[in-house]
């Protein structure tokens, strides 16, 4: 097994995947639909997802035998069958270790993570921020729809406080993690959100975490319609999405709202972030969005912005995205490193070691 | 044919401008066992490391137990605290780290305590009265010197103020009194070399390395080491000293070194790898007796071995599983505890069939248990510890040195039958060490395997695909199908497959047909027969059994033929699938002995599968089997035959 030569496969414009090997023909969304028959509930927002993916790959351009999709258990962990590409069907939190594992041995390959809220962040917790802190080459796509589906509807750890459910009929008892206050609290280097519906914005989210060199890690919030539906309808309803939701854009000011009229300005006092209704006195203090911004501070309180039960003030695009050194890079420099100080393994040298004798025959 | 011994250490180079022969009166013996004992922090282990180097490359045979306490620095001077190291060297094979010490350095009073019950008659002592304070005496609970009470009448004591000597011979060192006596296990271990007549230029030429970056702290431990070597010279409580002859007969000619179990294990998987032609993985979590062959792998990183240390034991058997996918050997260490957390993927390897190895370096059980003393009762744990039918092969090496074949063997199959396979050493092999004959590099087999390149099935239509559960006739094996590869592109995962397509299937007819053709394919395996050795023919009493037992009851069965006895003994490498003959070697004899440091796991086995009267000893101490108590155990039970 060699990894594909660094300088033949170059794709321009994106470093995560220059040692991928580039796609001999055009590609079109066809090409990356497997023949199997997708069994989502009618209505569920997976497919407006598996459609939003398999249309973007074509514009990534890579040989589609070098892609990969990795996932755990639960009903988006279905994704790697509907995708003509290689995948993995694994068991349930253990993707990120599992597709960890294959990115550092083979970087030729664009590995992708597909994971839920219970899959990520209840019984893989532990792999999705060991796997975020250390920055392997993966792109991790947490679809949300805060509810267990597969398992028929109990409350998940991003359900909101007091949620009803089948195994809470008085109201779940534990507050809900915000998956990306998480991922930035775990180191991560890609940090994004965006919603099943809405494609465009979806899309140019895919975008950036593939051009993202080490561990993307997306959150998109996913409409579960049998067992929580309309969780995320303030969003996606035309006149509420207005105002809550805020629209991240590196290198703009933070507005949103009906003729964005309210803006995220920082409170002076407690060096917090909030919402004003902006005029022309404070125009000028409403943040510019800094998605590489050296600390994650300030992407950690836009990520505390949101209510977490009504929504507003849900901010959507890249939070962060800061370059640091990538670990299955480091770990091919030290193989190479090690050659280079060692020479290349010489096994006969090895197993007599430093210390033998002979015995004559 | 008269076979020799050389050492690539002159042993006549002189030593302190003397002849490196003592003067005294030298007596021969045939075997020695001694046992270094003293507190955790004493350095016993690295003694005793040493004197068993010195030995090797002397040409004896031998065999070591270290036995140490689970905490890295236990209360000093108290009874768990104690850290020993037990070397048995010989003139010819020996097979065990011996039974009762015929030495014991005591470094304290605990120590002494703790390892006086395990001495023989007559046996020597050297003990360390510096440190038979009457507080550390009161710690163990000696309330009068056992020095001086005649409790140790029944052994020849040699009291050594073995610390003031030390910190004596260092005087004209820059260094505080605390750091000069931390080279006391280096005079100790002067002494003993000197009373056996150990080869010592190998232990300077260490010490030297060990510390480079601190050559005033080399030349300190070197002038301790030399001073317990003329001390032993100059005594005169030290009238004699002991040779044991190499061993010569005891070794077919060839290349030897000496090497631990959790070494050749190490090895045995970089071999693998080259043998291969593929990359090695190893996805890996800390945990004591395994994480030696952690720290061993990151070393050889120019072989092109990538170590992962991962978050927890599931994300190192995850992340060896994804590199298995991606077309590595890939590989997961671990103890018992880790491998219970391992096993749901375990059952995902089984379904996914691809390669993997699970190595089980086994220790003291239940949970926690005994982390750093040796059991093998993960032996069910390995043959059924998973939920559903997810057979895996077992392979167990019998020897320190022969982890490294298992570990060869144990790829072989992986590799060969695309499926996950238990490698189970434990505690007891990890840390013995034993000579070892170093391989030529064209006597390894050569374990290459051919990737799924084209498709291999042509559908109805005319056009051509890829089935990934489509297997090969003679294995039953699927074919293993790379990432990168265009045109195979396919999907695998924990949900029962359809045949030949690998589809997901909840056909009740399917899910039969899968469930018994994984388990045919590891019924399937090759492995090769069991080797009985019966040398008359007349024993009508078989002792078998499997993993680190091999040395103890080799032993055993030696001493009830020596007294005449008559008793077969054979022993399982591979434990799942059993050597097709084994049905046929039970059913030769009246009874059967297995002996196991468990409750009877193999015996249990054995009872299933053959219906046979097998009849179980057990010991879980911790420690491995005496032999002298083990023959007779053997032949309590095959008294009535
Ligand atoms: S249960 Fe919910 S999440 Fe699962 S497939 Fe149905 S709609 Fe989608």
């Amino acid at each position: 097994m060699s990894e594909a030569p660094a300088v033949e496969h170059r794709t321009p414009g994106l470093p995560a995947l220059s040692l991928v090997p580039k796609a001999e023909a055009k590609q079109s969304m066809k090409d990356f639909k497997s023949d199997q028959e997708v069994r989502w509930c009618p209505g569920c927002g997976d497919y407006a997802i598996l459609a939003a993916v398999q249309g973007f790959m074509p514009e990534l351009g890579l040989a589609r035998e070098n892609i990969v999709f990795v996932s755990g258990i639960g009903c988006s962990s279905r994704f790697p069958y509907y995708m003509n590409t290689y995948g993995m069907h694994s068991i349930h939190g253990r993707a990120p270790a599992i597709a960890t594992g294959l990115a550092a041995s083979r970087r030729d390959l664009s590995v992708w993570v597909v994971t839920g809220d219970g899959d990520a962040l209840s019984i893989g917790g532990n792999h999705l921020i060991h796997s975020l802190r250390r920055n392997v080459n993966l792109k991790i796509l947490l679809f949300n729809n805060r509810i267990y589906g597969l398992t028929k509807g109990q409350y998940s750890p991003t359900s909101e406080l007091g949620k009803i459910t089948k195994s809470t009929p008085m109201g779940s008892l534990d507050a809900p993690f915000n998956p990306v206050s998480l991922a930035l609290g775990a180191e991560a280097s890609f940090v994004a959100r965006t919603v099943d519906s809405d494609r465009k914005h979806l899309t140019s989210v895919l975008r950036a975490a593939a051009a993202h060199p080490g561990t993307a890690f997306v959150e998109i919030y996913q409409n579960c319609n049998i067992f929580n539906d309309g969780a995320f309808e303030v969003l996606k309803d035309r006149t509420s999405a207005e105002n809550a939701v805020i629209r991240l854009e590196h290198g703009e000011r933070i507005r949103f709202g009906a003729d964005n009229a309210k803006g995220v300005v920082r409170d002076r006092a407690t060096g917090d972030l909030r919402v004003v209704d902006v005029d022309a006195s404070n125009e000028d203090e409403v943040l510019v969005h800094d998605a590489h911004a050296a600390t994650p501070t300030t992407a950690f309180a836009l990520s505390r912005l949101a209510d977490p039960d009504t929504l507003h003030h849900t901010p959507i695009g890249v939070f962060r995205s800061v370059e640091r050194p990538v670990y299955d890079a480091l770990m091919s420099e030290q193989l190479e490193q090690a050659v280079e100080q060692h020479g290349k393994g010489d096994l006969a040298a090895m197993l007599a070691g430093n210390d033998t004798w002979t015995v004559v025959g | 044919m008269t076979s020799q011994v050389s050492s690539p250490t002159t042993p006549d180079r002189p030593v302190l401008g003397e002849q490196r022969k003592p003067a005294k009166e030298t007596r021969k013996l045939d075997r020695v066992v001694i046992r270094f004992a003293g507190d955790s922090g004493d350095g016993m282990q690295l003694t005793g490391d040493r004197f068993t180097s010195e030995t090797a490359s002397f040409g004896n045979d031998l065999s070591t137990l270290p036995n140490f306490p689970a905490e890295i620095r236990a209360p000093a001077g108290t009874l768990p605290g104690v850290s020993s190291f037990q070397l048995h060297f010989a003139d010819h094979d020996i097979l065990t780290p011996g039974d009762a010490p015929n030495v014991l350095v005591a470094m304290n009073p605990a120590a002494l305590k703790a390892n006086i019950g395990d001495l023989p008659r007559g046996a020597e002592v050297i003990v360390n009265t510096d440190e038979f304070t009457s507080r550390a005496m009161g710690k163990v609970g000696y309330a009068a010197s056992p020095l001086e009470d005649g409790s140790l009448s029944a052994y020849a004591v040699h009291p050594v103020p073995l610390t003031t000597l030390t910190v004596e011979a260092l005087k004209e060192f820059p260094l505080t009194r605390k750091e000069a006596e931390r080279s006391k296990n280096m005079f100790a271990l002067g002494l003993l070399s000197w009373m056996y007549h150990r080869p010592t230029e190998g232990t300077e030429d260490f010490l030297r390395k060990k510390f480079a970056k601190k050559p005033e702290l080399a030349e300190a431990n070197v002038a301790a080491f030399r001073a317990g070597w003329n001390f032993g010279e100059t005594t005169e409580d030290f009238a004699v000293s002991y040779e044991v002859a190499p061993a010569e007969a005891a070794f077919p000619a060839g290349t030897y070194r000496n090497i631990s179990g959790n070494l050749a294990l190490s090895y045995g998987l970089v071999t693998a790898s080259r043998q291969a032609d593929l990359p090695l993985f190893l996805g890996s979590y800390p945990i004591t007796p395994a994480s030696d062959i952690l720290h061993e792998l990151s070393r050889h990183k120019n072989f092109g071995v990538r170590t992962f240390q991962a978050e927890d034991e599931i994300a190192g058997i995850g992340a060896a599983l994804g590199a298995a996918f991606g077309g590595s050997l890939a590989v997961t260490t671990t103890s018992g505890p880790g491998v219970a957390l391992k096993s749901e993927t375990i059952g995902l390897a089984v379904s996914m069939e691809l390669p993997l190895l699970v190595v089980d370096i086994q220790r003291g059980g239940p949970s926690t248990g005994l982390p750093t003393k040796t059991e093998q009762a993960d032996l069910l744990q390995a043959m059924y510890g998973r939920n559903g039918e997810a057979p895996v092969p077992i392979v167990a090496p019998c020897t320190p040195g022969d982890c490294f074949g298992a570990a060869l063997e144990a790829a072989r199959i992986a590799l060969t039958y695309r499926t996950p396979v238990l490698l189970l050493s434990d505690g007891y092999l990890a840390n013995g060490s034993e000579p070892w004959r170093v391989p030529e590099l064209d006597e390894l087999p050569d374990l290459r395997v051919q990737f799924a390149t084209t498709p291999n099935h042509v559908a109805e239509d005319g056009t051509e695909e890829f089935w990934p559960y489509l297997r090969e006739p003679e294995t039953l094996a699927r074919p293993w199908a790379v990432p990168g590869t265009p045109g195979l592109e396919h999907r695998i995962g924990g949900i029962e497959k359809q045949d030949g397509t690998g589809h997901i299937s909840y056909d009740p007819a399917n899910h039969d047909l899968m469930v018994r053709t994984r388990q045919a394919k590891i019924d399937g395996i090759e492995v090769p027969d069991v080797v009985v050795d019966d040398p008359d023919g007349q024993a009508r009493t078989l002792v078998i059994g499997w993993g680190s037992t091999y040395g103890p009851i080799t032993a055993a069965v030696r001493r009830i033929r020596g007294a005449g006895g008559a008793v077969a003994q054979a022993h399982l490498r591979h434990l799942n699938p059993f050597p097709r003959n084994l049905g046929e070697v039970l059913g030769r004899y009246q009874k059967v002995v297995v002996p196991e440091m468990n409750l009877g796991q193999l015996a249990h086995l054995l009872r299933a599968r053959y219906l046979v009267d097998a009849r179980s000893h057990t010991q879980v101490t911790g420690l491995p089997f005496k032999a002298e108590q083990l023959a007779a155990a053997i032949q309590e039970e095959s008294a009535d035959v």
